[in-house]
């Protein structure tokens, strides 16, 4: 199902303009608290209208302000995951889950079945929602919404309240559940790696426009742009003055960088994440900074380095440098004790546009 | 005892069919003003929630006063209601509910206003998408969400409808076995220094208001039991 949007709508801080087009059936929205995302989702579904605009999905025209079209939610055909899973609380798990069947009452009985048998529900028809924990809850919000056999499915941030353990559950669990689904699936997050795993198309949203879009592999690969890049988790972010086709200052590193790729015209800063230092004992060699350790964390599995840049003091560019080294691989790093020196691996570098 | 005994329980009956009544009409239209009005903008909303809560802050005659003014047959809402209707309130039953009705009716509208607000809007929108109509909506899910607050609301209205005293000694008069009230019967009988029968009705009225709050108290603690104290 191809969802073609092009909206516009003021918010009180910013503005969203979209416009996006795509026929992919797993679409990941990232972007950091309050940048619009939710927005975009409940415009979508028509609980929120755009100022002006256009929303397609598949051949159906759901908003165009030109032509005076907006399509009311109940007729849109789109399920919509919320958050908190709005499951209706004086409604047992049955009565949730038909709440949206069409159609007479055997067919009624016949989809909540269906659909308690496949959302693993047997048992707890008769329940309350405020009776059932939050694997159940999922389940039986996916139930309902699949229940009514939406073209789209929306999913708002759907494990935004959650510890990690349970997270982690429930999102393989939603990706199971999801595995035979055929339509147009479309997952709001501000986690990177949630994102990473569902989606085959991503956009990455900055105050309501899009930072990026495109396949998730290559964004991910190659963020393009800087908002991109610190949004899906790149933290050695530094602006540059471009020497020549090789050579670059990275101001906020405050160290020269040289590359064997010529360095595109329109780069404004330079990425690298912070696994891909290569530690270097006794002389500098090319591409390397001081390991200047400010501060260091240690966590379960890995070990966290905060490392002083090379720019002068009090020059306003303080941000440390982070270094992250799994346990376990580190064992060069116990025999041999902190390197002296970082280096930037020059096929690594990204390339950032403004 | 033989004062129970000569007792004219009229009052009880004329106040408890008054209450009845009264809350019948104050429960529709509480629901239907709470939903309107919260959809209203702001300030309008102001504005039309400052008037329907009016009657509960007013002294109750001053409400009886308006409502004279509006409903005596010398006047021109009275007179068309009568010539046409047939329809007599001054000094009458219906004056009685229409009395009780408008002091109580705030406390069934702000309580159910309150409800609803609380209502997770979440929900609201979840039976939009999923094709349910916006009567399906309300039927089904907000009121069953706010059906706490609306209980509560409805109970306070009975027991305020059956106490009122003010306006409907204005409105409605005090004519034994029509309009006379407990309160009224109060009253009445304080002025002749009959302090017992007086003590008998204070009695009464106490149990059956304090026997609706309870209830109430009843109901709501059902809902909350799995809530943690603080």
């Amino acid at each position: 199902m191809a969802v073609c949007i092009d909206i516009k709508k003021e918010l009180e801080e910013f503005s969203i303009e979209l416009k996006i087009k795509s026929s992919s059936n797993r679409i990941g929205i990232l972007g950091a608290s309050g940048c619009g995302k939710s927005m975009t989702l409940k415009m979508l579904a028509g609980i929120e209208p755009p100022e002006k605009g256009r929303i397609q999905i598949g051949s159906k025209v759901m908003f165009d302000s030109e032509n005076r079209i907006n399509v009311k939610p109940k007729n849109r055909n789109v399920g919509y995951l919320f958050q908190n899973y709005a499951l209706f609380p004086a409604m047992t798990v049955e009565e949730n889950i038909a709440a949206g069947v069409r159609g007479g009452k055997e067919e009624n009985k016949r989809r909540v079945r269906e659909m308690t048998e496949r959302f693993r529900l047997e048992g707890l028809e008769k329940r309350f929602p405020g009776e059932l924990s939050g694997g159940q809850q999922q389940r039986t919000a996916l139930a309902r919404i699949m229940a009514y056999e939406p073209e789209v499915i929306l999913l708002d941030e759907p494990y935004g309240a959650l510890d990690t353990f349970l997270r982690d559950r429930l999102e393989q669990e939603l990706l199971n559940m999801l595995k035979d689904y055929e339509g147009t699936a479309i997952l709001v997050s501000h986690s990177r790696d949630e994102i990473y795993r569902f989606s085959e198309e991503l956009l990455i949203m900055e105050e309501g426009k899009a930072a990026a879009f495109g396949k998730s592999r290559d964004i991910f690969e190659n963020p393009q742009k800087i908002a991109a890049a610190r949004l899906i988790g790149c933290k050695n972010i530094s602006r540059v003055e471009i020497l020549d086709k090789h050579h670059m200052k990275a101001v906020d590193f405050g160290i020269l960088l040289y590359t064997k790729r010529e360095i595109p015209e329109d780069t404004a800063a330079v990425g690298l994440w912070a696994h891909e230092f290569v530690p270097v004992w006794g002389a500098p060699q090319e591409n390397c900074i001081r390991m200047q350790i400010e501060s260091r964390a240690e966590l379960p599995f890995e070990w966290k380095f905060y490392i002083k840049p090379e720019t002068e003091e009090g020059s306003g560019q303080e941000e440390s440098l982070c270094w992250f080294v799994q346990k376990g691989k580190e064992k060069e790093l116990s025999e041999r004790g902190l390197p002296d020196y970082l280096k930037f691996p020059e096929e690594k570098l990204l390339f950032l546009k403004e | 005892m033989d004062v129970l005994k000569n007792l004219d329980w009229s009052p009880l009956y004329v106040s408890f069919k008054t209450g009845a009544a009264a809350t019948f009409v104050c429960f529709f239209l509480g629901i239907f003003a709470a939903e309107r009005v919260m959809r209203l903008p702001t300030g309008r909303r102001a504005f039309v929630d400052g008037i329907l809560t009016m009657p509960l802050i007013l002294p109750p005659t001053a409400a009886g006063f308006f409502l004279l003014l509006l409903f005596s047959r010398r006047r021109p809402l009275g007179s068309f209601l009568f010539q046409n209707f047939g329809i007599k309130v001054v000094q009458t039953w219906l004056g009685c509910i229409i009395a009780a009705g408008v002091i109580a009716f705030p406390l069934m509208y702000k309580n159910a206003r309150a409800a609803f607000e609380q209502v997770d809007v979440n929900l609201i929108y979840a039976g939009r998408t999923l094709g349910m109509s916006e009567f399906q909506i309300f039927r089904k899910v907000v009121f069953p969400a706010a059906r706490p607050g609306i209980t509560s609301g409805t109970i306070l209205t009975f027991a305020r409808a059956m106490g009122e005293y003010g306006a409907t000694s204005m409105l409605a008069g005090n004519i034994p076995g029509k309009t006379g009230t407990i309160s009224q019967k109060i009253a009445m009988v304080i002025q002749d220094g009959d302090y017992h029968t007086a003590g008998i009705w204070v009695i009464i009225v106490l149990l059956t208001a304090f026997a609706a709050v309870f209830c109430m108290n009843l109901s709501a603690g059902k809902r909350t039991k799995n809530m943690k104290r603080w």
